[in-house]
């Protein structure tokens, strides 16, 4: 039987250390909604979502009571709008109004957020899949839950950089036009090279087309657990500290693991996937830099900083695999700045820098992160900055992610306010260097030689 | 049958268990293991329950002890057993 300090541990965890179920998200097809009539797919669209993710929010609030874990974030995530309006949509503004039903479709259920207002175009891009891109600084500036993602590469089929170039301009215009709120909306929108179809995390969760009808995923978190348990054991070698990262883990994934299966009982939708996270707030406490740190940091960004981040990857991977059944989605620690008060700092004391989040990136999940830069930065720049990180991601065969924010009308040395969990970002330097004879290029980047396996 | 783990958080004072363990008898709530330590000049005690026989929702029950805590100074929380097994079993 469980003894009382097995109880206690598991509670401190809880009311101490910030240890929370990030994210249930439930993913929905929505394939069988295309219709070739824009008024009878949004119908449809909104009907599935509403018929099925219904008890998606009381059956969390059930699930938080009964183990007394808070589940922070209940969200949606549907197939790739590209794909269901691909038939109905005939210009940029019909994919505006898919975008509403979404968002009407999330408010009616209760959930925060809703993902899948993307496109897949890693390769090539359709008329339906440019038009959807084309239409996102519309959509996300119309709507108020909807996220936004697009796959412009992977290690399969190269970098299809049309579409980075696209994505430079398009995030620019995300940016102007919500330039009144700090360019937030940017925040919903997240570009990816190897995206994951089962990834439970906004703003890039999606519902792939490998998935079934509707799926149950499960994101955890813990920096603050990892932390602590690490106070216990400084100083100590590699070894004891690699098993206490494992074991943390472990405990960690367990309760994500359990939320899981009791979600997937009630809502009778099967269970798809954990998703071995350690998700930063910008709560004290609650911070993957301050883990680099405990390991041995001054800040996070100093050297030794990838070698630290491999090592915590590593285990938490390692640690979690054992603790559920099945394993998925962006899997590792992540490092967003705006989200993360130990990043915040390490950027406001110039130790971090978009140089060194990159290198960071090659050994974590995801990328570039919640990372705002000057206003004035020119859509190459932000393209060049894409190319870069798929470009890590195609070689590495990892996924990898770049979510920035070009804030209009700020500049180094001022700092944008996002809110909630979303936090706020100093805003970090450029290279001033041009790349634009290099995007603006046209066609793609081949696949590199070690994806010929066959 | 599912069991339940209630924990008591608090100052110490007379009749906490009292109480507690009234409020679980009223309710058909059968107690199967009960352990009390002091933990930081803190009362710490955990119970080990079943509410089969409870006729009331897990959440009603989770809400009352809660309202009684706060009337005695007490943090008293109530959380399915599952958590703290998958936890700390393998």
């Amino acid at each position: 039987m469980i003894n009382q300090k097995e109880v206690l541990e598991t509670n401190a965890m809880i009311e101490k250390e910030n240890l929370d179920v990030r994210t249930i998200t439930l993913g929905i097809s929505l394939l069988d909604c295309i219709d070739d009539d824009i008024d009878n797919c949004c119908s449809k669209v909104y009907k599935k979502i509403v018929a099925t993710a219904k008890d998606l929010v009381p059956v969390g609030k059930e699930i938080e009571q009964e183990f007394g874990i808070p589940i922070v974030n209940k969200r949606i995530s549907v197939t790739p709008m590209a794909l269901v309006g691909g038939s109905a949509c005939k210009t940029s503004k019909d994919f505006v109004k898919l975008a509403k039903t979404m968002d009407d479709a999330a408010k009616a259920v209760g959930v925060n957020l809703i993902g899948g207002y993307s496109a897949l175009v890693s390769k090539g891009m359709t008329k339906a899949d440019e038009m959807l891109i084309r239409s996102i600084p519309e959509a996300l500036h119309t709507t108020d839950r909807v996220c936004s993602s697009v796959n412009l590469g992977s290690t399969k089929t190269g970098i299809n950089m049309d579409a980075v170039r696209l994505m430079g301009q398009i995030i620019k215009d995300t940016a102007e036009i919500s330039k009144d709120n700090d360019s937030m909306d940017c925040m919903k929108l997240v570009v990816f090279c190897n995206a994951p179809d089962d990834n439970p995390f906004m703003a890039g969760a999606f519902h792939g087309v490998t998935e079934t009808d509707a799926i149950i995923n499960v994101g955890v978190s813990g920096p603050g657990v990892v932390k602590t348990a690490l106070e216990k054991v400084r100083g100590a070698d590699f070894e004891t500290l690699c098993e206490t990262i494992k074991k943390t883990a472990f405990k960690v994934t367990r309760v994500g693991q359990l939320v899981a299966g009791e979600a997937s009982k009630l809502l009778k939708i099967p269970f798809g996937i954990v998703d071995l996270s350690l998700a930063p707030t910008p709560a004290v406490g609650d911070s993957v830099a301050d883990i680099l740190c405990e390991i041995g940091l001054e800040y996070a960004g100093a050297p030794g900083t990838t070698a630290a981040l491999a090592l915590l990857n590593d285990q938490v991977k390692k640690g979690g695999v054992m603790a559920s059944s099945y394993v998925g989605g962006l899997s590792g620690a992540f490092i967003p700045v705006s989200e993360d008060q130990g990043m915040i700092d390490a950027v406001k004391a110039g130790a971090l820098t978009i140089e060194k989040l990159e290198a960071m990136t090659c050994v974590c999940s995801v990328g570039l992160d919640m990372i705002a830069i000057p206003g004035d930065t020119k859509a190459t720049t932000i393209s060049g900055i894409i190319a870069d990180e798929m470009a890590i991601g195609m070689v590495n065969q990892k996924t990898t992610a770049v979510r920035i924010i070009p804030a209009v009308g700020k500049d180094v040395g001022d700092q944008v306010e996002f809110g909630g969990l979303f936090g706020y970002a100093p805003i970090m330097p450029v290279n001033k260097f041009s790349c634009d004879d290099f995007v603006n290029r046209k066609g793609r980047i081949p696949a590199p030689i070690h994806s010929f396996k066959n | 049958m599912k069991k339940t783990v209630i924990t008591v958080v608090g100052k110490d004072t007379v009749g906490i268990i009292a109480k507690v363990c009234t409020y679980l008898a009223n309710n058909r709530i059968n107690i199967l293991d009960i352990s009390q330590t002091i933990v930081d000049g803190f009362f710490n005690m955990m119970m080990i329950v079943d509410m089969n026989e409870s006729a009331k929702p897990f959440g009603d029950i989770s809400n009352e002890l809660t309202q009684i805590g706060e009337e005695i100074g007490v943090i008293i929380k109530c959380q399915r057993e599952e958590i703290f097994e998958k936890m700390h079993r393998i």
